[in-house]
């Protein structure tokens, strides 16, 4: 069976203007119920993180897909776009976390040797399912069928792997290095900048000519990032929320938490304990694949088919899942919590990460035609 | 199948999860809530991160 073979489309119908006002107001709705009930930084929250599942979809960015492209077809812009919404939150980043240290935390974590692993293992997974931990949100909510089956798993690996973080960690890890004030952030620039420059001399040419829906992602995700950080005192994080719905799982059903130094550290305890409402990154998450499904519904009403995958292909995307969430455990977070926000606020960790997980996606990527889930390459 | 019907599924989900939660979880109290915005508000950020680092091994 084809890895693309689909049923014919039937006519995409995008709403009218009377449904769009109405959705609009439902979203509010929803925005305005959780700032009431659970308390108004929540509720900004949920609307940050609407706004990065709006901006992701909308303007067709994201993560994966560039470095994909950089890979197999030297095409260095949605790279380089990347960098510059980096070098942005950071210019807004290290003041910030300077002058207010007390209220606000950057992405800082140790680099070690299950760190540098989960980050390679991370970045032959995305690339497996085209979708990081941002990508796989925001697909499951647009109504892509591969990002909707890995997200239940990516949560199971993520609660899994941050059961048996402390064990990894133990396993060799360094203090954490954090770059920090005037000259942290001119080491952070002129690394965004070096790298730029590395993808811009190694890709084809006309690299450096981004997309106008680059400009309008750029803009508006290191904006959202940078009113992140200022609301919710952390940046933009992902996995911890996938592993904490596991985790409140696994507690209802009667599960004992207690033999994990992870689950049962207080501040995580309390966490599992509290409503999902009151946690920055499940609020983030929940916000990501409702603005991409708002999206995917304005434009088309979701009408188009779901393409069909072979067994093979299934059982890929599940493991995929599952190894995407344990891997981004170990590695400190995924390509938003390590690479995008821990770059961004100065952690050495991100930088270690980027390498690492660029290195696991040129792997992915040959890995992804013998699963099944495209031509053989 | 097409798209529509997958994020009807992911909603669902979405939903469920969001029932369970309220049905075991501590009731929430806006009053005892963080202020909006964490920048000047006096308070350390204690939310979790997938970039904290882990409690050592006991």
């Amino acid at each position: 069976m084809s890895s693309t073979t689909a049923a014919p489309a039937p006519q995409d119908t995008a709403p009218g203007g009377l449904s769009r006002g109405l959705m609009i107001l439902f979203v509010l709705a929803l925005v305005l119920a959780v700032a009431l009930f659970a308390g108004p930084r929540f509720g900004v929250v949920l609307l940050i993180g609407l706004g990065f599942g709006l901006a992701l979809e909308g303007f067709r960015f994201g993560f994966t897909g560039p470095w994909r492209r950089m890979i197999l077809e030297r095409d260095a812009s949605g790279l380089i776009a990347q960098l510059i919404c980096i070098a942005i939150v950071a210019l807004a980043a290290f003041p910030l976390l300077a002058a207010n240290g007390a209220e606000l935390k950057g992405a800082h974590a140790p680099v070690g040797l299950a760190m540098i692993g989960g980050a390679f293992v991370f970045g032959a997974a995305m690339q497996v399912v085209l979708g990081c931990g941002s990508g796989t949100l925001v697909n499951a909510g647009s109504g892509n069928a591969v990002g909707a089956v890995a997200l239940p798993f990516f949560a199971i690996g993520s609660f899994g792997g941050a059961y048996h973080l402390s064990w990894w960690t133990s396993l060799g890890s360094l203090p954490v290095v954090a770059l920090e004030g005037t000259q942290g952030l001119m080491i952070t620039l002129s690394g965004l900048a070096a790298v730029a420059g590395l993808a811009l001399l190694i890709g084809v040419k006309g690299s450096h000519r981004l997309p106008r829906r680059y400009w309008g992602a750029i803009l508006v995700l290191a904006g959202l990032a940078i009113l992140h950080l200022m609301v919710a005192g952390q940046p933009w994080g992902v996995v911890y929320g996938l592993g904490l719905w596991v985790a409140k799982g696994v507690v209802a059903m009667g599960g004992d938490l207690s033999g994990s130094t992870f689950w049962a550290a207080p501040g995580n305890a309390a966490q599992v304990q509290a409503s999902l409402l009151t946690d920055i990154t499940s609020l983030t998450d929940l916000g990501l694949i409702g603005g991409a499904a708002l999206v995917a519904w304005w434009r088309s009403g979701l009408a188009s088919p779901v393409g069909k995958l072979p067994a093979r292909a299934w059982a890929a995307v599940i493991i995929a899942g599952l190894v995407l969430g344990y891997s981004s455990r170990l590695a400190f977070g995924c390509n938003i919590g390590a690479f995008f926000s821990g770059i961004g606020t100065g952690s050495a960790h991100g930088w270690v990460w980027f390498i690492a997980a660029f290195a696991g996606s040129w792997v992915g990527i040959r890995l992804r035609p013998m699963l099944g889930l495209e031509a053989t390459r | 199948m097409i798209r529509r019907n997958v994020t009807l599924l992911v909603a669902l989900g979405v939903a469920g999860l969001l029932a369970l939660d309220h049905a075991h979880s501590q009731p929430l109290n806006p009053y005892t809530a963080p202020p909006m915005l964490a920048l000047g508000s006096g308070l350390a950020a204690t939310g979790g991160h997938c970039a904290a680092p882990p409690p050592p091994v006991q």
